[in-house]
């Protein structure tokens, strides 16, 4: 009977509850709540994002595939701390950990530097969990090159694309030779490395420099440039993704044309240079960290669910 | 045949794998906030019932297998070949042992069989849930045994052995669940 809701109600009354603790906790905090448009007039670059379009009066709005650029506006003129609770939505993102249409908590922290912003996601993911009954440990950190060697012996900073090929071939069945030095490390680590992270929750940071996306590049300890940016896994999903934001708008630039450029080769759905993001930038972007945390994944994880569908009320086959 | 994308995967979507006809049993999308996604698919190969697991990039395609699942009247048994007939056409196909493999010992003239058919010649042959065959061979049960839930073998017709309850006898028409050949009662 698809026109009941997936979800039994009690999994809609805890997501209330979530949303009413979110609220408390950055009232307390003195974080402002702000809304911003979901229909843009661009969109997410990544290559790996596909965005939904809607046309109205011969323009194309895009459905936002996370609220950052319109708040990264917001910061440039001077909101200071905020936060918000809103949909975003993937095209071809549907699975048991998928809905292309899903519910996410982002905030920003101008002057913050990452690891505050880290700590401060774990007080909000504890504070929920002991809500919710659960007793959670503090989340400890390990760096992707950390995470790489335990699990594979090789270091993903250092290792050549054929070596990872000749892992990837190894170990899992497929063809990857079409895969680039990047590609071939979300293989690795999708398919070997998340499933061996503790399912009782870790912070990943110091990622590849060619993964920054939105983030700072910076150097780990020993001089290797990485990407200022982390993600919290829990019960081995992807919960929440960090970043020391770019302020540089001339960086900001080069890698949206990037993106535009690899968008075309692979013959993915064009998307406009998103020329706002880049002005705002150029005024004056505070040092800022930001995170988006999937609400409805934190969800499943503290309710202890297996699929997406046992939380939402109206997953996309039923909405 | 079409080419389906990643996209299209569906359970019981029938693709070509190294060569062989295969269905799909499982496909789990990977998919990291950033960066590339995959699906993850167990695929049960049609020709050996062999399961495999396969990791596909987001936007590969594979080929179809042109599978078809038709119901056909068993009708014979040549020495080498399973008989089967199209009960609308009069169409027949020929099946050889690797096709009929295991259902070859619940094969009753006239049953209706589902027979899975690739590039139209039969590839697989799946007996009816439930067939009726008579014993030709067991041991002669004594009666007021039915209390101690006692068995006994029984040969079938088509040389299948099944336990059955001490009071069936020779002669008996039995009907057997053939996904897990056992007895279900007397026919």
């Amino acid at each position: 009977m698809t026109w009941q809701p997936s979800a039994p109600i009690p999994h809609l009354t805890a997501r209330a509850k979530l949303n009413r603790l979110i609220r408390d906790f950055f009232a307390r905090r003195d974080v402002m709540e702000v809304e911003t448009p979901l229909l843009c007039s661009s969109t997410a670059t990544d290559p790996h994002l596909q965005s939904w379009t809607a046309e109205a009066d011969g323009r194309t709005y895009y459905l936002q595939t996370s609220p950052e650029f319109c708040m990264k506006r917001l910061l440039a003129a001077g909101c200071g701390p905020i936060y918000q609770i809103g949909k975003a939505f993937r095209r071809e993102e549907h699975s048991r950990w998928h809905n292309p249409e899903f519910t996410m908590l982002e905030w920003y922290r101008p002057d913050w530097q990452l690891n505050e912003l880290m700590a401060e996601v774990e007080a909000l993911v504890l504070n929920a969990a002991s809500a919710f009954g659960q007793n959670w440990s503090p989340f400890p950190r390990l760096t992707y090159q950390q995470a790489f060697e335990d699990c594979l012996g090789l270091n993903p900073h250092q290792a050549s694309a054929a070596t990872l090929l000749q892992l990837a071939n190894h170990r899992i069945n497929g063809d990857f030779s079409g895969l680039d030095r990047d590609g071939l490390l979300d293989l690795l680590t999708s398919h070997l490395v998340e499933p061996a992270l503790p399912k009782s929750g870790v912070f990943l940071t110091e990622f590849p420099a060619s993964k920054a996306s939105l983030a700072q590049t910076g150097s780990a300890a020993d001089g290797t440039p990485v990407a200022l940016r982390t993600e919290l896994y829990l019960g081995g999903l992807e919960i929440a993704n960090g970043y020391q934001e770019l302020v540089d708008a001339a960086e900001q630039s080069l890698r949206f044309k990037a993106d535009i450029q690899t968008r075309q080769t692979l013959q993915l759905a064009p998307v406009p240079y998103p020329s706002h993001l880049v002005s705002a930038l150029q005024h004056g972007f505070p040092e800022s960290a930001g995170v988006a945390l999937g609400l409805d994944r934190l969800l499943m994880v503290l309710l202890n669910c297996e699929q997406i569908q046992d939380i939402l009320g109206f997953p996309i086959d039923r909405a | 045949m079409a080419n389906y994308s990643t996209n299209e995967f569906r359970l019981g979507l029938k693709v070509m794998l190294d060569g062989d006809p295969c269905s799909i049993v499982e496909n789990e999308v990977v998919k990291p906030g950033k960066g590339q996604a995959f699906n993850r698919v167990k695929l049960r190969n049609l020709k050996t019932g062999k399961t495999w697991e396969r990791t596909f990039k987001s936007g590969d395609s594979v080929e179809g297998a042109d599978i078809m699942d038709v119901d056909l009247q068993y009708l014979y048994n040549d020495g080498e070949f399973w008989h089967f007939m199209d009960q609308q056409t009069f169409e027949q196909q020929a099946a050889d042992a690797n096709a009929v493999g295991d259902a070859a010992k619940w094969l009753k003239e006239e049953d209706v069989c589902i027979v899975t058919l690739w590039n139209g010649a039969p590839l697989a042959v799946t007996a009816p849930n439930f067939v009726e065959l008579e014993i030709i061979e067991t041991d002669p049960g004594l009666k007021g045994d039915t209390a101690n839930g006692g068995s006994k073998p029984a040969t079938l017709t088509t040389g299948a052995v099944v336990r059955v309850p001490l009071f069936v006898n020779q002669g008996d028409v039995i009907k057997v669940d053939t996904r897990t050949g056992e007895y279900v009662s007397r026919a």
